[in-house]
């Protein structure tokens, strides 16, 4: 248990392997990786909202490839981590007034987290294909 | 006689400091900035619960649509004005989160502050022409 020790000799609190795996682990580092996918996929709404102001040209550009394969497949994976993200921070932010912290609050509002990330998505994804008049 | 008055502070001397107890303590929190991320990060935080979503909801109604949708949608100075809030939310929130993630995996003092000022300085970059972009949609078309 070298890593458990610093470099003054202090003990360190255990790193993470020692702890038993638990799937509300899993939505925990969730919330950064969407965190960091989002504040990437920032440059994608940079470009859109650039290639409109440039003009006619430009817009055309971004909408091809946004209706591309690749395009929705970035915008699906958008809209996934979006709704993850927008659902798991007002649980955090229910817990920073002091609710749901036991056991039980944590893995009930992290099962309705995971809920509302797919209803939502998939009601995202729906509307987006009915106004666009698919159905 | 008071304790108080003429106790020594540590590390004085024995001499008597006249600083307040205020001006001794500032500074000296955690970060050095105490509060300031932590709250900034919920109040965007709780901003972009009803911006983005709303964000969301009016890019999906203009799906299909051309780039003169997209005009006549920020003509409207309530639509301009919420999507510009919106995006200095949304930058502001990413730049304290990828703050916080930089700050916790990428050790070594000279990689972590190069890291943070590329960070920062691309992600205010972005917003400004972003900002700047939806300005130019709404007044010129």
């Amino acid at each position: 248990m070298a890593g458990n020790i610093d470099r003054a000799g202090r003990p360190l609190s255990p790193h993470l392997q020692v702890y038993k795996w638990q799937w509300t682990m899993a939505l925990s580092i969730l919330h950064r990786a969407t965190g960091v996918a989002l504040a990437v996929g920032t440059l994608l709404l940079v470009w859109w909202l650039a290639a409109a102001a440039y003009g006619e040209a430009a817009y055309a550009e971004v909408q091809a490839f946004l209706g591309s394969w690749l395009g929705r497949l970035l915008l699906f994976g958008w809209s996934l981590a979006f709704f993850y993200h927008l659902a798991n921070g007002i649980r955090h932010m229910i817990w920073d007034t002091g609710r749901l912290l036991d056991l039980g609050g944590a893995y009930r509002s992290g099962m309705i987290v995971l809920a509302a990330t797919l209803v939502l998505t998939l009601a995202a994804w729906l509307g987006a294909y009915w106004a666009m008049g698919a159905f | 006689m008071d304790e108080k008055l003429t106790a020594a502070k540590p590390g004085d001397g024995g001499r008597s400091d006249r600083r307040s107890d205020m001006a001794r303590a500032r500074g000296l929190g955690s970060a050095k900035e105490g509060v300031q991320h932590w709250w900034v990060q919920r109040l965007t935080a709780l901003a972009l619960v009803p911006l983005s979503l709303w964000f969301v909801a009016s890019v999906i109604c203009l799906a299909g649509g051309g780039r003169a949708e997209l005009v006549a949608w920020l003509a409207s100075p309530f639509s301009a004005g919420l999507l510009l809030l919106c995006l200095l939310a949304t930058f502001w929130h990413a730049i304290l989160g990828l703050q916080v993630v930089i700050e916790d995996y990428v050790h070594g003092e000279g990689r972590k502050m190069a890291l943070l000022l590329l960070t920062k300085g691309l992600g205010w970059f972005l917003a400004a022409v972003s900002l700047f972009s939806v300005a130019k949609l709404s007044f010129a078309g």
